[in-house]
């Protein structure tokens, strides 16, 4: 055997012998959360469609639907998008919860006196905020994705994106727990995206300060993207 | 000055400890706080008291021996200085100061505020060498080792071993002493040979003795007293995948 066949043979292997490392697990993650973070970006940029009117988002949202054509069917290409995002949002929670629990028993006894001296608010509630965007995304594929909560009966029209988002953030505590998430989401991604430059051995003594300002910028910015919906609505700016 | 230590007093591996408070009178500026600590042991050996136990050796920085959290920091929060190098005149008089092991399940509390580190032996165990072979000795400098790697060997190989990143971290990881072990040797010619194996089986040591895994909060870096950067665990992280992916099968 050529000693490329053997490497093809026992790539499988390999890659599982990377998930079982712990700094495996984390170069998942970090690769995970780079595919979820270009998603959200996407998606951000795409919800400021709805300052062009109804008519430019509605027929945004047919595009996402269409586009491929004749290629690939009606709807086939968000179909293969939503799987990856969907292996990648597994991966990551798993990995994430997976190292949480070996972390935990690493330190069976606590200190009483610690303090932290480097670690920023987006490192210390990475757990926790990622539990609240995990909840989140279950909630808003319900909401606006399926229309199953927080409309009232045939008030959700499939593919009426405009309508629908005017009708969902008119329920004020449903857009006020949308920018609620996407808090948790600036925090994530504000420690998420240097954390994966990080893992992934691309931070450097020299770059570390220019690195965690612009992750810092990309997660403000897509923090302010995403809230400028439901703010709008809530003001009476979209309607 | 006086001052007032609250100090975790522990008979042995098995009894549970507890916090002691203890008053110490006369300390002056010029102490380091090892000194400090020696002038309270001479004062409760005197009552016929234990004297707390905390380990020590050069009392100059190099040789990893002490280390314990001072008011809740690793080695007192001086960047780049050891608990022997910390000199009593960033104290005041009337300060009350807390002093509490390393905390880790790899490192076992012996006895006070001594913690058995032998973890760490068994991580440059599994492949912190290199192996020559016997035979006349080599020229010296018959190896060029360009600038740059020599460098990043010299800074690596200065971590001394002390653990105070496993006690800073959040995880109780051991993600930069590990780190700094392997960059040492995989930046150098001497170091390629075995520079999968070695990342490997000293990743798989470290995740055997029950450290954590990095979350990338900084903590290490921030009170490690030789300043290794976490970038040597991005290196590290690096040299594991390709260790991992590319290895040649035996
Ligand atoms: C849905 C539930 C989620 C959970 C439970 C979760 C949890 C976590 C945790 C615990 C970390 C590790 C932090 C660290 O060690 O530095 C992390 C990192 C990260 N997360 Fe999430 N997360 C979730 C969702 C997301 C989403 C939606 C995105 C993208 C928009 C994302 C992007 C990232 C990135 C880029 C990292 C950095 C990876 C690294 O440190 O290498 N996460 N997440
Ligand atoms: S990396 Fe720094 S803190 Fe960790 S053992 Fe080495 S010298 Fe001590
Ligand atoms: S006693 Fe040697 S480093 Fe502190």
């Amino acid at each position: 055997m050529t000693e490329s066949a053997v490497a093809t043979k026992a790539a499988p292997n390999r890659l599982l012998a990377l998930w079982s490392s712990v700094i495996g697990k984390k170069v998942v993650m970090a690769l995970t959360g780079a595919v979820l973070v270009l998603f959200v970006i996407a998606h951000m940029v795409g919800n400021l469609k709805i300052f062009s009117g109804p008519v430019e988002i509605n027929a945004y949202s047919r595009f996402l639907r269409e586009v491929g054509y004749p290629e690939l069917g009606y709807g086939q290409l968000l179909w293969i998008v939503r799987i990856v995002l969907l292996i990648c949002a597994v991966l990551h929670i798993t990995a994430a919860t997976q190292l949480t629990v070996m972390n935990r028993k690493a330190r069976p006894i606590g200190y009483e006196s610690k303090k932290d001296v480097e670690t920023t608010w987006g490192a210390l509630t990475m757990r926790w905020g990622g539990v609240l965007l995990a909840v989140f995304i279950v909630f808003h594929l319900f909401h606006f994705t399926a229309g199953m909560v927080g409309f009232q009966p045939g008030q959700f029209e499939h593919l009426m994106v405009y309508q629908n988002v005017v009708a969902g953030f008119s329920v004020v505590s449903i857009a006020l727990f949308y920018i609620l998430a996407m808090c948790a989401l600036c925090l994530h991604l504000d420690h998420g995206i240097w954390s994966a430059l990080q893992t992934l051995g691309w931070v450097t003594t020299d770059n570390t300060k220019s690195l965690r300002i612009i992750s810092r910028l990309i997660a403000i910015v897509i923090f302010a993207g995403f809230i400028s919906v439901p703010i709008s609505v809530l003001a009476g700016w979209v309607r | 000055m006086n001052l007032t230590l609250k100090v975790w007093r522990q008979q042995d591996a098995k009894a549970a400890g507890k916090f002691v408070s203890y008053q110490v009178q006369n300390v002056t500026p010029d102490m380091s706080f090892l000194e400090m600590l020696d002038l309270l042991n001479e004062n409760l050996q005197t009552k016929g008291e234990a004297p707390v136990v905390f380990e020590h050796d050069c009392r100059e920085g190099i040789c990893g021996s002490c280390g314990f959290l001072i008011n809740g920091v690793a080695h007192g929060g001086h960047r780049g200085t050891t608990v022997c190098q910390l000199s009593m005149r960033f104290f005041k008089d009337g300060d009350s100061l807390t002093l509490e092991p390393w905390r880790a399940k790899a490192f076992p509390v012996l006895r006070d505020l001594a913690v058995d580190r032998s973890a760490f032996d068994r991580i440059i165990q599994a492949g912190g060498f290199i192996s020559a072979p016997t035979g006349g000795a080599p020229d010296a400098n018959a190896i060029l080792v360009p600038k740059n790697d020599a460098e990043r060997a010299f800074d690596a190989a200065a971590c001394i071993g002390c653990g105070a990143c496993v006690a800073a971290c959040p995880n109780a990881a051991a993600m930069l002493f590990t780190s700094a072990k392997i960059t040492h040797l995989n930046s150098l010619p001497q170091g390629q040979p075995q520079r999968d194996q070695r990342t490997l089986d000293m990743v798989a040591a470290m995740t055997e003795e029950d450290f954590g895994s990095c979350t990338n909060h900084g903590e290490c870096e921030a009170v490690c007293p030789k300043e290794i950067p976490i970038e040597f665990i991005g290196r590290m992280n690096r040299d594991l995948i390709h260790a991992t992916l590319h290895r040649r099968g035996e």
